[in-house]
């Protein structure tokens, strides 16, 4: 009874927050310059007076900003993100359609992050000071700092332009009308350029949390004792340090998980990978609100999901996390 | 190469053509950017919605490069001899993509009605028309309440693109579900959007030009990142970078290699032409002697040799050298520091700083704005750059929040109505930055403006504009730039890709591949 009414309250105070996001976020882009309507009639290459109008009435900006909010409150509170009137499309369709290449993209850096990052962070731990360990931290310092947009042009220069192995951008081959596995093929080759890059920032976060976490915890008095009894190196690097030193790794994971919607504009730009970072940053250079609204919305419930599956996971690889809280 | 083989060879083949025959099939790969909002041209008038949508709607004309007026749906035409009605004669059998036959009365309907309604650039012409008749199907007639010379010029697809009645009519014409499957007459057929990636049109198998088109589909791609497109195009993924899809810098590696065609061909009808917005408002731009001193303080040569790696033209006054009624005889202004300097000394500009916005259409802008704080710089202008986005930029000028503002606008092959609007008092409103956004004010030459537009025969517009430009040139309402040029850069293969005013926004109805 009391785990059914902490969850009803984690959920309650979910919606309360998405909803807030969501008013704050309607007020934050009605701030900045700029209005839909002249950008699209600007687009026209030549506006009038009655056209502006057309298109503020059809978007419903004629209206004073505390009617337009209480409509899209409403809409929300019915789960509808509204209607984009420069695409001419309900915006959940829209986000819809973006959505699978999107997690795609971010759910397979995001593995191939944490997975590689923890795995190459333990390892480096067990060989402190050692050569390989000083290579393995400069090469994760480098990704670091390397930004994205020049990792993934020179990464497309080299493995699309130069050696021709794989496709530089795109989701699958256009017009190729492939089916079943050869489809599935096509779309991993074109999957491995921007989820190794976007992936490869990641990793180098978690291999260097992963280390620093795995020495600080291997200086504890628990594993003197472990190695006093007599258990193996390997067994209480698995069993003991990893198990505590994981933590904050986990938190970051949490973190990076929020953005698998929003996360990935850079790498969808440079390898034209048809995801919702794109529709987001295209949206807002034409002031196409309820479109902007709806990404964040989705992007927000994103965070405050995850965020529960963060304390979950404490819970299960802490369970004193659960005895206190 | 792998797109362009497809069926062609065997095509080709078996009509055993001689060489420089026509060849029939395959498929052409063109860049999009950005990808457009929609592709219902008769609703959207952005440059990515024509580029794909002028392969699917048709106008009555098209124009060669000279802009004289050429077949489209109408096969023939006529002008009164008093300027006052225009004939039509239509194609016969022409239907839509679904079937449904083509009339005059969609020509009425898309010009009087739907056209009327949606269309803001077009609407400024129909206010000459006093009514559309279709005395028969194939038939139809515009008679004007006065004459006005530039009529011609208004019928190409993305000025007066014909849409289908029996599809638009009674509808709310922006919801309308049809818009997401644009059915027109032309050369190709929607297929399949997916959005964010590409655009796939295919062939009209019942085209009633006989023989035409030549290719079997085009894919237009959708690829954001200017370097990207780049590299598409030196991939082989895609054969047709339309002009501006790459960054300037880029331009003399891609057509330096083998096999890469280019042409600053089609865009004669457009012919894109960049000032500098200065307010005549107030501030030290509200000053004629200001306004000249920086004419005289810009080097324009070097902008179009180095920021436009060469491209384009120095703009002489308002009108484009490839509009109609261009004349070169106006003041010239040479890049004179000195001069400048003294223009400055003789008002007696005291130093206060002036805002530069530039154009937020990446890199080459950004660089021209800089270039511009040199040289105002060398004479002793202060100048601040004030960036932002395209929002933001519309926000600003549209609403006169500015000192200097960039931009560049298109003719439409004629001064009454690609030129006049920016320059006539009647065009001053706040809310568009389409229009006389500089706020220049000069009664005697709005006079000269009106009675050109109206004049009957092409000899007395000639001398008409000829007057204007030598006046207005003189007092400096804006800061003519540079007659830009977007070269559109192809592969060899692709042959008469660009055979009219408007290059590729026509279509490629009679482009053809070479195996």
């Amino acid at each position: 009874m009391q785990v059914l009414t902490a969850i009803v309250g984690r959920l309650v105070k979910a919606f309360l927050t998405l909803l807030a996001i969501a008013i704050l976020n309607f007020f934050l882009l009605h701030a900045a310059p700029g209005d839909p309507a002249v950008v699209l009639a600007g687009e026209a290459g030549a506006a009038d007076e009655q056209m502006i109008e057309q298109l503020r009435e059809r978007f419903g900006l004629d209206q004073p900003l505390y009617v337009q909010l209480g409509k899209y409150v409403w809409g929300i509170l019915q789960f509808d993100l509204g209607y984009s009137f420069r695409q001419g499309a309900p915006v959940s369709e829209l986000i819809a359609d973006r959505l699978p290449a999107t997690l795609l993209l971010t759910m397979t850096a995001f593995g191939i992050s944490l997975v590689c990052g923890i795995a190459v962070g333990v390892a480096a731990a067990a060989r402190v000071g050692k050569p390989s360990d000083t290579i393995l931290t400069t090469l994760a310092l480098l990704f670091y700092a390397t930004p994205l947009y020049w990792l993934a042009l020179m990464a497309v220069l080299v493995f699309s332009v130069w050696l021709g192995w794989l496709p530089g951008f795109g989701y699958e081959t256009v017009g190729a009308n492939y089916t079943g596995l050869e489809r599935m093929l096509d779309i991993l080759k074109h999957l491995i350029l921007p989820a190794l890059t976007l992936g490869l920032f990641f990793m180098s976060v978690y291999m260097r949390m992963t280390r620093a976490s795995m020495l600080e915890v291997s200086q504890l008095d628990f594993v003197k004792t472990a190695k006093a009894k007599g258990l193996s190196g390997p067994a209480i690097r698995r069993r003991h340090i990893l198990r505590n030193a994981i933590l904050p790794v986990v938190t970051l994971a949490g973190l990076q998980a929020g953005q698998l919607v929003g996360g990935a504009v850079l790498t969808e730009t440079v390898f034209a990978w048809p995801g919702i970072g794109r529709l987001m940053f295209e949206s807002l250079a034409a002031r196409d609100y309820n479109t902007i609204l709806g990404v964040f919305i989705v992007s927000a419930a994103m965070v405050i999901f995850f965020n529960i599956v963060t304390d979950l996971v404490y819970r299960i690889v802490d369970p004193r996390i659960g005895a206190t809280a | 190469m792998r797109h362009l083989k497809a069926t062609t060879f065997l095509i080709a083949a078996a009509l055993a053509a001689p060489a420089l025959a026509q060849q029939e099939g395959g498929r052409l790969d063109i860049v999009v950017q950005p990808e457009p909002p929609g592709l219902m041209l008769g609703l959207v008038q952005n440059g990515p919605t024509q580029l794909v949508s002028g392969d699917i709607y048709e106008g009555l004309l098209r124009y060669n490069t000279d802009l004289e007026p050429q077949p489209g749906l109408a096969e023939s035409w006529e002008i009164s001899e008093d300027g006052l009605t225009y004939t039509f004669k239509l194609h016969d059998g022409v239907t839509w993509h679904d079937g449904e036959p083509f009339t005059s009365a969609d020509v009425v309907f898309s010009a009087d009605v739907f056209l009327r309604e949606t269309h803001a650039r077009l609407r400024s012409s129909l206010a000459y028309v006093d009514s559309i008749e279709a005395p028969d199907d194939r038939t139809v007639v515009f008679n004007l309440k006065e004459p006005f010379g530039p009529f011609i010029n208004a019928f190409e697809v993305g000025t007066m693109p014909i849409v289908p009645k029996h599809i638009y009519e009674g509808t709310d014409y922006a919801t309308n579900e049809m818009n997401a499957t644009p059915i027109g007459t032309g050369p190709f057929k929607f297929d399949e959007w997916v959005k964010g990636s590409h655009i796939h049109l295919v062939k009209n198998e019942d085209y009633y030009i006989d023989g035409l088109p030549h290719l079997d589909e085009i894919f237009y791609r959708v690829i954001p990142d200017a370097a990207a497109r780049a590299v598409a195009f030196e991939t082989g993924e895609v054969d047709v970078l339309p002009g501006g899809s790459v960054e300037n810098w880029d331009v003399p590696r891609l057509t330096e290699m083998d096999g890469v065609c280019s042409t600053g061909k089609g865009w004669e009808f457009f012919a894109p032409h960049a000032w500098m917005w200065l307010n005549n408002r107030e501030g030290p731009t509200a000053d004629q002697k200001f306004r000249q001193a920086i004419m005289y303080a810009l080097d324009r040569e070097f902008v179009k040799d180095v920021v436009w790696n060469g491209f384009g033209t120095v703009a002489t006054g308002p009108i484009s050298s490839k509009t109609n009624f261009y004349s070169d005889d106006v003041t010239i202004y040479d890049h004179n520091p000195e001069k400048a300097k003294a223009l400055l000394e003789e008002m007696g500009y005291d130093g206060e700083p002036v805002r530069v916005l530039p154009l937020p259409y990446g890199e080459t802008w950004q660089r021209w704005a800089e270039a511009v704080r040199q040289n105002l710089s060398e004479v002793g202008i202060n100048v601040e750059i004030d960036s932002t986005d395209v929002a933001g930029w519309n926000e600003k000028t549209s609403q006169w929040d500015y000192d200097m503002a960039f931009t560049y606008l298109y003719q439409y092959g004629d001064p009454a109505l690609g030129v006049s609007r920016n320059y006539v008092a009647s065009q001053i409103s706040k809310g568009s930055p389409w229009n006389n956004v500089e706020g220049y004010e000069n009664p005697e030459l709005d006079e000269k403006w009106e009675a050109a537009a109206t004049m009957v025969k092409p000899e007395d517009r000639e001398a008409a504009y000829a007057e204007i430009q030598k006046e207005i040139v003189d007092d400096v309402p804006v800061a003519w730039l540079l007659e830009l040029e977007f070269p559109t850069i192809y592969r060899c293969e692709v042959k008469n890709l660009v055979t009219t005013a408007i290059g590729v926004n026509d279509g490629p109805r009679d482009a053809w591949i070479e195996e």
